[in-house]
């Protein structure tokens, strides 16, 4: 028998976890002289207090979700994936050759065509620290943290040199031509005499990633495959008994992790920017291991996880705008947040059990001693 | 090459090693003990920030230090109490102190200095300066010898000569002394040490803190010592590099004196573009220099280990039988 409900578990420990780093953080911000409370209020007002803030926040959210999915689906077959940085970097590359270099007639067929070069970039990304994880040995964590560093570099050169358009000074691609517009809240919601989201660059790659969360649920509790990673995942030696071949789902599982993580760059690369820039993802891949961990790696968790930390990244950009409190206190936030919900999950999770277990005792007891009577 | 050039490139790497040396050794300790450290780069950084900071403030590059170890051991604290006390994932507890430490320094520094996430920089007493070793100049003159004494041995900052010596002092403790057996011995097989009626708990914290004040001796020379100041994510992966020396090394004390004078070495050499177009005739793109201490510690993971076999119990809490 589980010493708590199931309830308490998905919901009450995520969420004192997360009154705890939202404590932490407003000590922070006390700190440096501002008032936490008013902090508070401007991240509300600016990150959901209008359809323009919600554009932000939904924007950033859908990053998130596929960086969460990326990060949950190597945790259940036990992989870290700290690369999904470095995948989304390699993801943009992909749109951006897919929008560049092919002429697409609609958008809808530039998506699918943007899908599927965002995957696969991203997804080989992640194949090759999967396959020395698997046949060499060499650690996941830290190869997928010098793929990070190498994706960063390997941009810079060609964003300087060969994709660069010739005469312009930016490290950037040029616009993609025009039909690879994806069509973004403002072009779906807006009637003729309101304007809704004007100028948020949310888009249709929203959809996307909840149709993505959906089918990654499917994967992991419907399919064979999912049962092969979560299996692996809870006892290599018990898979490998079941003939599970490690190797194959190390392979498999990183792959699509890399994918989805890749997948990034149809919402920022294709969808917002329209050329592929510098320093494109912002973090969104390491956000996406607190999203992940907050979440409880399931993808209706994660999805959750992503509009909170959207909440969080568009309210922390509107306090770096009206005061004295830099955006990064975002990646402290995320830290504490990893922290609590991954780290220290047992110190929230202990005195939780206790409770409820002396509270079941308590109640066995008395229900014994109305029988005896 | 001539010997000057020569000299002049293993100097920088003697320089750019030695932060790489700290992590590699403080990582070890943890390691040794069973306690998987991610979280060097974060100690580091925040080592490097406060060192800097206080540095700044005070005039006095040693006050300085003993601020960024100060920093470096809060951060292990943290690690310690998540992972040995709270049995949680050391993985992710490390993560968690990387990120942590890259955004407190940045947001502390801002509102301290208002510089944009930088320190002001450190002139005069507020940095590590170089040591003249005796009789450097008037040996100089000396052929091949003394420009190898003057340029390579002597010059360098206080911490690199405590960093050199370090390694001799790891060999002595972990394999001469009862704590050093007691430290490998729990990292190998905690029960045995537990059944033994040496405090597991307090072994671990022990490496774990040990850990920290050399990760704060590394960030405290990257910001006062190699550069004058602190600039944001100044770690630059050197943590993650210090790690993957560690595996080269199996996490013994002389080979990682070998591993990161390596790394230090592709560091130095990604610092001098000129050369490398002297030496194989055409040019290399900076940004693909940049990427080569990366690549190259993918490529000695993946190839040239041969079987590294990590300390037994490493990553796994320890649960004391009732």
């Amino acid at each position: 028998m589980d010493a708590m409900p199931k309830w308490a578990d998905v919901v009450l420990i995520p969420v004192i976890s997360l009154v705890l780093a939202a404590l932490l953080s407003a000590l922070v911000i006390l700190a440096i002289g501002e008032n936490p409370w008013e902090a508070l209020k401007l991240m509300v007002d600016g990150a959901i207090g209008s359809t323009y803030g919600w554009g932000y926040t939904l924007y950033y959210a859908t990053n998130f979700i596929f960086t969460g999915l990326a990060v949950a689906i190597a945790f259940h077959a036990r992989m870290f994936n700290i690369g999904g940085e470095g995948q989304a970097v390699l993801g943009g590359l992909g749109v951006a050759l897919v929008c560049l270099y092919i002429p697409w007639p609609h958008w809808s067929l530039a998506l699918l065509g943007g899908t599927l070069g965002a995957a696969l970039f991203g997804a080989a990304w992640a194949v090759i620290p999967a396959y020395l994880q698997a046949k060499r040995g060499s650690h996941i964590v830290i190869t997928t943290i010098m793929f990070n560093f190498i994706a960063a570099a390997l941009l810079n050169y060609l964003l300087v040199g060969a994709l660069k358009p010739a005469g312009s000074m930016e490290p950037s691609t040029g616009k993609f031509p025009e039909p690879t517009h994806l069509p973004s809240f403002q072009d779906m919601f807006s009637t003729a005499d309101t304007v809704m989201f004007r100028g948020a660059p949310a888009n249709i790659t929203f959809f996307v990633a909840i149709a993505a969360c959906i089918a990654v649920w499917a994967l992991i509790w419907r399919t064979r495959l999912g049962y092969e990673i979560r299996a692996f995942g809870h006892s290599e030696s018990a898979a490998k008994y079941a003939g599970i071949s490690p190797t194959k789902i190390i392979m498999i599982s990183m792959t699509i992790s890399g994918a989805l993580a890749g997948m990034m760059a149809i919402n920022n690369v294709m969808g917002e920017a329209e050329r592929l820039v510098l320093n494109a993802v912002e973090g969104a891949g390491f956000i996406g291991i607190a999203v992940a961990l907050m979440g409880r790696s399931h993808p209706f968790g994660v999805f959750l996880a992503a509009i909170l930390f959207g909440f969080l990244y568009q309210g922390g950009a509107e306090l770096a705008l009206w005061t004295s409190i830099p955006r990064e206190l975002i990646v402290v936030i995320q830290a504490l947040v990893i922290l609590f919900t991954g780290a220290l999950d047992n110190m929230v999770r202990m005195p939780l059990e206790s409770f409820f277990l002396s509270r079941r005792r308590a109640a066995q007891r008395k229900s014994k001693l109305t029988a005896a009577e | 090459m001539d010997l000057m050039t020569l000299l002049q490139l293993l100097d920088s790497t003697v320089r750019l090693a030695t932060p790489l040396l700290l992590a590699c050794i403080a990582g070890l300790y943890s390691e040794r003990a069973g306690i998987f450290d991610i979280g060097l780069e974060g100690k580091m950084l925040a080592a490097a920030f406060l060192s800097a900071a206080i540095a700044y403030t005070t005039g006095n590059v040693w006050v300085g230090l003993l601020a960024g170890i100060g920093a470096s051991l809060l951060l292990s604290a943290i690690h310690g109490v998540a992972s040995i006390t709270f049995r949680g994932n050391q993985l992710i507890s490390g993560v968690a102190i990387n990120f942590l430490a890259a955004g407190l320094t940045v947001v502390i520094a801002q509102s301290w200095f208002g510089q944009g996430g930088r320190t002001p920089q450190l002139a005069g007493a507020a940095r590590f300066n170089p040591i003249t070793l005796p009789f450097a100049d008037a040996l100089r003159d000396v052929p091949i010898l003394g420009p190898i004494y003057y340029e390579l041995i002597s010059g360098h900052t206080a911490l690199v000569y405590i960093a050199l010596l370090i390694v001799p002092v790891t060999w002595w403790v972990l394999y001469a002394t009862r704590f050093g057996l007691r430290l490998r011995a729990v990292g190998e097989n905690p029960a045995a040490v537990d059944t033994a009626g040496v405090s597991v708990v307090g072994l671990r914290f022990a490496a774990v803190a040990i850990c920290g004040v050399l990760c704060g001796l590394a960030g405290a020379y990257l910001a006062t010592a190699l550069q004058a100041g602190f600039t944001k994510d100044m770690s630059a992966g050197r943590g993650y590099i210090a790690l993957a020396a560690l595996i080269f090394a199996k996490w013994k004390p002389w080979p990682a004196l070998g591993a990161t004078m390596l790394f230090g070495f592709l560091q130095a050499l990604a610092l001098r573009p000129d050369l490398i177009q002297r030496t194989l005739g055409f040019s290399v793109q900076t940004q693909l220099l940049d990427a080569l201490p990366y690549i190259l510690t993918v490529v000695i993971l993946a190839g040239f280990v041969g079987k590294a076999i990590p300390p037994k119990a490493g990553g796994e809490p320890y649960v004391k039988e009732r």
